[in-house]
């Protein structure tokens, strides 16, 4: 039974990687049983950069565009969901459809300014950041959603879990996200074997030469840059209610959209699992520098340290952590 | 026969370069037409308004009667003309089959059926075995090959080479020769070629257009326009006549 399932979940991959996937995933499932409330909050974090760094991975690893404004949808998405239901009692869920819409919209919009004037590159990512932090000011000064106040989630009902309002103890965010994540995997597994993959990757190697292929660049960025968006937001909002509390100068934050990007780009940008290697390994690797450096009295040096370990695997691994996984564990054996 | 494309007085600037100049010519439906000229002369230019890369500050690009002048180049690509270009443009780190398969997907929206397809054109032009190399790793005369594979796997009904002989060896110039020849006269495709390797272009076109300063200053058989002293003169230089 399970064998057609995942040739239908994840066709062309051989056995050994489609073992390793399984598990993979059982390890995931099983993972936060039993660990302490630190513990399972770290592979919460662990398993929120990796769906962001999916979302991201999608404009950047797939169709080539820089975007250096992520906070933008995340932040979108989460005050939308979080808003939505404080001020108005709409479920989470539904608020979350809302987010995608509202994310997706601002992603229209950064994307046609982008792409119909051609700012590429490093200039399309200043223009995402520029976005994200009109945004920010402009937040702090939206009372609807309490502006610099911030908006508090009420926390009352935390002992029991229900999924579809979103209220529960930290394992149910763990277990959404887990099954976000993996949703989110099989999607882009799907979408990088179909046309608008094919035009993505295109696009993203020559723009030139795919629109001379027939290739409307412009629409199918567009398509990457919504998507990518659409996802982020989605990601915001389970944030927005696992946390509780939103200010804008956290949520659409710089710093934020950055250390969203790091994930895929130890992982391996443009692949389907480097970002949530990535995630794995650096959120970790942050918290024991935090626990290391503190233990040590060195307070301070927790940020030195994670950009020593950062530059060392981008300069020892430019393509990501997981291509050189892939070809060491030989899981492209007997793929198609 | 009827014109396939026809190029009505095209002309643009850069600055103050007139790089095309009125330039007016026919490629009729079936045939294979060579656009020659010294360097600078402005085919290349000439080349990209047809493809839409430029449009033309006047003038006028039919296909097959339709008006195309000024569409994006994907537009173009749809209303069905295939273009290489003379600096190699390969998806480098795609596949030789990947490349070639998005070049399929303007016909099929079926990635299945485009790879196929785009094994079929490997096989045409002798890349199939290197199907599953990366593009970047390609000699420059298989990237050349894998230039026309991807604008033939379009299914054009008008394909644009831009110097696709320069840097082969005169064996490899014989094989392209006759892989044009047997897609020209089979499936009736319509070629026009940019060229400076007389070899492949007095074998292959059965009609001449000769550029100069971005202007036409000669058209006919390739006989006649090589023995044509305009056309010596601009190549040669005057006093070699």
């Amino acid at each position: 039974m399970l064998a057609p399932l995942m040739n239908g979940l994840m066709p062309g991959a051989g056995p050994r990687a489609r073992v390793a996937l399984l598990l993979a995933l059982a390890v995931l499932l099983l993972l936060p049983l039993g660990v302490s409330d630190y513990i399972l909050s770290v592979l919460i974090l662990c398993l929120v950069f990796a769906y962001y760094g999916q979302a991201w991975n999608i404009m950047m690893g797939f169709a080539g565009q820089l975007s250096l404004g992520h906070a933008l949808y995340t932040g979108l998405g989460a005050y939308t969901a979080a808003a939505l239901f404080v001020n108005l009692g709409v479920n989470p869920w539904v608020g979350m459809l809302a987010g995608i819409f509202v994310a997706a919209a601002a992603a229209a919009i950064i994307g046609f300014l982008g792409f119909r004037f051609s700012i590429e590159g490093v200039y399309f990512a200043l223009l995402t950041i520029a976005f994200a932090e009109f945004t920010r000011i402009g937040f702090n000064h939206f009372d609807w959603v309490k502006a610099t106040a911030g908006l508090f989630l009420p926390v009352a009902q935390r002992d029991f879990n229900d999924v579809l309002t979103l209220r529960g103890r930290p394992i149910m965010f763990y277990y959404v996200l887990l099954a976000m994540t993996v949703l989110t995997l099989v999607i882009c597994h799907r979408l990088l074997r179909s046309k608008i993959g094919q035009y993505w990757l295109a696009i993203r190697e020559d723009q030139v030469a795919a629109q001379t292929l027939g290739v409307d660049v412009f629409r199918y960025k567009l398509y990457a840059v919504m998507l990518s968006a659409g996802l982020a937001s989605v990601g915001g909002g389970i944030y927005a209610f696992y946390y509780n509390v939103l200010f804008p100068d956290t949520m659409f934050a710089l710093s934020f959209s950055i250390e969203m990007t790091l994930a895929p780009l130890v992982g391996g940008i443009g692949t389907l699992v480097g970002p949530i290697v990535g995630a794995f390994i650096l959120t970790p690797l942050g918290e024991v520098l935090t626990a290391l450096t503190d233990e040590l009295h060195l307070g301070g040096l927790k940020q030195f340290f994670y950009g020593i370990c950062l530059v060392l695997i981008v300069v020892v691994r430019p393509t990501g952590l997981w291509p050189w996984l892939y070809r060491k564990l030989r899981l492209d054996r007997g793929a198609t | 026969m009827t014109d396939l494309l026809e190029v009505r007085g095209i002309s643009r600037s850069f600055g103050g370069l007139r790089a095309v100049n009125d330039v007016s010519f026919a490629v009729p439906n079936g045939a294979m037409v060579g656009l020659i000229g010294p360097n600078g002369a402005g085919k290349t230019t000439c080349f990209n308004l047809i493809a839409g890369v430029y449009k033309p500050d006047a003038g006028r690009v039919l296909l097959d009667g339709r008006d195309v002048t000024g569409f994006r180049p994907d537009r173009v690509c749809h209303a069905g003309v295939g273009r290489t270009f003379q600096i190699v443009r390969p998806f480098g780190g795609l596949s030789v089959e990947q490349n070639v398969a998005i070049g399929a997907l303007r016909v099929t929206n079926d990635v299945a059926a485009a790879t196929r397809a785009a094994r079929e054109v490997l096989d045409l032009l002798g890349l199939i075995a290197r199907k599953d190399q990366q593009a970047a790793s390609l000699t420059l005369p298989d990237r050349k090959r894998l230039e026309v594979a991807r604008a033939l796997a379009t299914q054009p009904k008008i394909l644009l080479l831009d110097e696709v002989m320069a840097g082969l060896r005169p064996t490899e110039v014989d094989v392209m020769v006759n892989v044009f020849r047997d897609l020209n006269r089979q499936l009736g495709l319509t070629i026009l070629l940019i060229e400076h390797v007389m070899r492949a272009v007095m074998a292959l076109a059965q009609d001449i257009v000769v550029l100069h300063h971005g202007e036409v200053i000669a058209r006919g058989a390739p006989e006649a326009v090589v023995r044509d002293p305009a056309v010596l003169e601009c190549y040669l230089g005057e006093e070699a006549l």
